[in-house]
C-alpha cells in the first residue's frame, strides 16, 4: 500500500497545505480581541489619545489663558467650564488634557529610551555569556539596589528640569528589568531545543533569528512595553507631585493632582477632575498589558 | 549557607560604597552651592563658611573626610538646618519613616496574601473577581492620588481622623498615622495579591495537591500545611523590591500627610544644596533596601529546600 495512492487525496492534502496557517500573532490577536476588557480599554485610550491631541487644539480656551476674574469657579455649563476653572483662573478642561498629552508623550518616549538601552544591553550579554555577562548583569544589580526616585531626582537638580531630561532620567532607570528579561530570553533560547532541530534541519543562522528567536524574545518585551508605560507616567508624576517635573504653565496630570491636592478644600474639583483621567488612562495602559499578556503569553493565565 | 551570607556581604559592602560615592559626586556636580542664596553674600562670609564646612578644600580631599567621618559614623552638620547634625535629623526622622514602613508592609503582606488565596481558590467566581477589580485600583491609583482623596474623605468630609500631620504633645498616635499606612499599603496589597492569586492558582492544579486530595486531607489541611507552602515563595522574592517600593513611596506619603519623617527632608535637601542631608538619607535608605533583599533571599532560601547555597 503507498501513501497518497488516489488523485482525490492529493488534491486534499494539497488543499490542506494551501490554507493559511496560524501564526503565533494571528492566534494572540484573536485572543487579545476575546477579552473584552482590554478591547474597551484600547477604544478608550484611543479616545483619550484623540482628545489630547486634537481635542486640546479644537477647545474652546487655551490651557494658559488666565481669566483673572474667574478664580476657582465650580464646574458650570457657562462660558464651558463643564470642570471649573483653578487657582489662577485658568481652564481646568484645557489643563487636563494639555497634562493628559504630556504623560502620555512622557511615558511612550521614556519606554522608547528605556527599551532601546535595555534590550541592547540585555541581548548583548545574553549573547556574549560568559564574564561579560557576569560583568553586565552585575552592574544591573547594583543599580537596582539603588532606590530609583533618589537617582532621579538627584539627575533633575544636576541637570535642572527639563522635559527632555524627564524622559532620559525616567527611561535610563527604568531600562533595568527590560535588561534582565531580554538577557534571560536570549540565554534561554540560544540553547532551545527547537533552535537545535532548526540547525539540524539545516535551517540558515539568519532564518532562525528571524522565526525563532525574535518572535520568541519579542513576546515577552512587548508585554513588558505595555505595562512599563503606566508605570513610567506614574513616574513622572511622582516627579511632578514633588514639584520637579514639567514646568509652569506646561503641565502633566502629576502636577495637575498636586496643585489639586493642595486647594481640595476650597475646590474639590481642581484634584477630582484630573485624577480621574489619571486613572482612568492608567486602568486602560493596565488592562491592555494584561490582555496582551494573556494572549501572548497564554500559559500565564 | 554561611558561606552565600559572607558572598552577599561582601559585594553589598561594595556596592553600598559605589553608592555613596555616585551620590555624593553627583550632588557636587548640580550648579549652584549650599550658600548660593538669593541676595548673594559678601565674598569674605562666603570664604569663611565654605573653610567652616571644610568646602574650600579640593573635592578629592573632602570626599577622603566624608568617607573617614562616615566610617566613624558621623554624617556631618546639615549646611541649612542651623546647628543641625545630620545623625539628629535621622534619629528624629527615622521613628516616624520605619513605624509607617512597617506597619504598611505587614499589612501588605498578610491582606494580600490573604485576598490573593482567597481569589485563587474561588477562581472565576464573583469573589475573585472583586479582588482583582480591587487590585487594578490598586496599582492604578497611585499613593500621591490617594493620600489626599482619603484625608478629604476620611479627614475633611467624615471627620472620622485628624488631618495635617503628627500632634507634637502626642507624637505618634494611631489615629493621625492610619491613613498614611493604608495609602502606602495599598499598591503593594494590589501587587501582593495579583502574584499570591497567580502562584496559588499555579500550585492547587499540580500534581502534588491532587494527591493530598485523593488521600482524602481536608480542604483546610491541603491549602495550609500543603498548598500555602510553596504558593507563598514568589511572594517572598518580591519582598526586595516591595522595601524599595514602599521606601520611594514613603517620600510622597510624608509630604502627603506632613509627617515629620526622613524622607520628607530629601527633595527640599536636594534642591537647596544640602549636601550632607541629602547623602545621609540616600546612605541610610540605600543600606536599607540592600539588607532587607539580603533578608529576603535568605528568607526564600530557608523556605524553599531547591535552592542550595554552594
Amino acid at each position: 500500500m503507498t501513501l497518497l495512492s488516489t488523485p482525490g487525496e492529493k488534491a486534499e492534502i494539497l488543499e490542506a497545505a494551501s490554507v493559511k496557517g496560524r501564526s503565533l500573532w494571528d492566534d494572540a490577536l484573536a485572543r487579545l480581541m476575546r477579552n473584552r476588557a482590554a478591547v474597551t480599554s484600547m477604544v478608550i485610550l484611543g479616545i483619550l489619545i484623540l482628545l489630547a491631541t486634537v481635542g486640546q487644539a479644537l477647545w474652546v480656551h487655551d490651557y494658559d489663558t488666565i481669566y483673572r476674574d474667574k478664580v476657582w469657579i465650580a464646574p458650570t455649563w457657562e462660558d464651558w467650564h463643564i470642570l471649573g476653572t483653578d487657582a489662577q483662573g485658568r481652564d481646568m478642561v484645557a489643563r487636563i488634557l494639555v497634562g493628559l498629552g504630556v504623560s502620555l508623550m512622557v511615558g511612550v518616549v521614556a519606554t522608547i529610551v528605556s527599551l532601546l538601552i535595555g534590550v541592547t544591553w540585555g541581548a548583548t550579554a545574553g549573547f556574549i555569556g560568559g564574564r561579560v555577562d557576569q560583568a553586565m548583569m552585575r552592574f544591573v544589580d547594583i543599580l537596582y539596589s539603588l532606590p530609583f526616585i533618589f537617582f532621579v531626582i538627584m539627575l533633575m537638580v544636576v541637570f535642572g528640569r527639563n522635559i527632555i531630561l524627564i524622559f532620559v532620567a525616567i527611561g535610563a532607570v527604568e531600562w533595568l528589568t527590560m535588561a534582565r528579561i531580554v538577557r534571560g530570553q536570549t540565554l534561554a533560547l540560544k540553547n532551545m531545543e527547537f533552535v537545535e532541530a532548526a540547525e539540524a534541519a539545516g535551517v540558515s543562522r539568519f532564518k532562525i533569528i528571524q522565526r525563532h528567536i525574535i518572535p520568541n524574545v519579542l513576546g515577552p518585551v512587548v508585554v513588558y512595553v505595555t505595562l512599563m508605560i503606566p508605570v513610567v507616567i506614574l513616574a513622572e508624576s511622582f516627579l511632578s507631585f514633588l514639584g520637579l517635573g514639567v514646568q509652569e504653565p506646561l503641565t502633566s496630570l502629576g502636577r495637575l493632582i498636586s496643585a489639586g491636592a493642595q486647594d481640595m478644600e476650597p475646590a474639590p474639583w481642581t484634584l477630582i477632575g484630573p485624577a480621574v483621567t489619571m486613572m482612568v488612562t492608567l486602568f486602560c495602559l493596565n488592562f491592555i498589558g494584561d490582555g496582551l499578556r494573556d494572549a501572548i503569553d497564554p500559559k500565564d493565565r | 549557607m554561611f558561606g552565600f551570607v559572607l558572598r552577599r556581604v561582601g559585594v553589598a559592602i561594595p556596592t553600598i560604597l559605589v553608592i555613596i560615592t555616585i551620590a555624593f559626586f553627583m550632588m557636587r556636580a548640580a550648579p549652584g552651592g549650599p550658600f548660593d542664596l538669593e541676595r548673594p553674600m559678601p565674598e569674605e562670609t562666603r570664604q569663611i563658611l565654605l573653610a567652616n564646612y571644610g568646602m574650600d578644600q579640593p573635592l578629592w580631599r573632602q570626599y577622603l573626610d566624608y568617607m573617614g567621618d562616615l566610617a566613624r559614623g558621623d554624617l556631618g552638620p546639615s549646611l541649612k538646618l542651623r546647628d543641625k547634625q545630620v545623625n539628629e535629623i535621622i534619629a528624629e526622622g527615622f521613628p516616624v519613616s520605619a513605624t509607617i514602613g512597617l506597619f504598611s508592609m505587614l499589612l501588605a503582606i498578610t491582606l494580600g496574601s490573604f485576598l490573593g488565596s482567597v481569589a485563587a481558590l474561588r477562581q472565576n467566581t464573583a469573589g475573585d473577581f472583586s479582588v482583582m477589580t480591587f487590585a487594578m485600583v490598586g496599582i492604578s491609583i497611585p499613593p500621591f492620588v490617594m493620600g489626599p482623596i482619603l484625608a478629604l474623605v476620611f479627614g475633611l468630609y467624615l471627620g472620622l481622623v485628624p488631618t495635617g500631620g503628627l500632634d507634637p504633645r502626642y507624637g505618634m498616635t494611631p489615629d493621625r498615622l492610619i491613613l498614611p499606612i493604608i495609602t502606602l499599603a495599598l499598591p503593594q496589597i494590589a501587587i501582593i495579591a495579583r502574584l499570591m492569586r497567580a502562584s496559588m492558582i499555579e500550585v492547587i492544579r499540580s500534581n502534588y495537591i491532587r494527591t493530598a486530595r485523593a488521600k482524602g486531607l481536608s480542604a483546610h489541611a491541603v491549602i495550609f500545611r500543603h498548598a500555602l507552602r510553596s504558593a507563598v515563595l514568589p511572594l517572598v522574592s518580591y519582598l526586595g523590591p516591595a522595601s524599595a517600593a514602599v521606601i520611594s513611596g514613603s517620600l510622597v506619603i510624608e509630604r502627603v500627610f506632613q509627617l515629620p519623617g526622613i524622607g520628607k527632608h530629601f527633595v527640599d535637601a536636594a534642591l537647596q544644596r544640602d549636601y550632607t542631608v541629602v547623602m545621609g538619607v540616600v546612605i541610610i535608605y540605600a543600606t536599607l533596601i540592600i539588607v532587607l533583599n539580603l533578608l529576603a533571599d535568605l528568607l526564600y532560601g530557608v523556605l524553599n529546600p531547591k535552592v542550595k547555597y554552594e
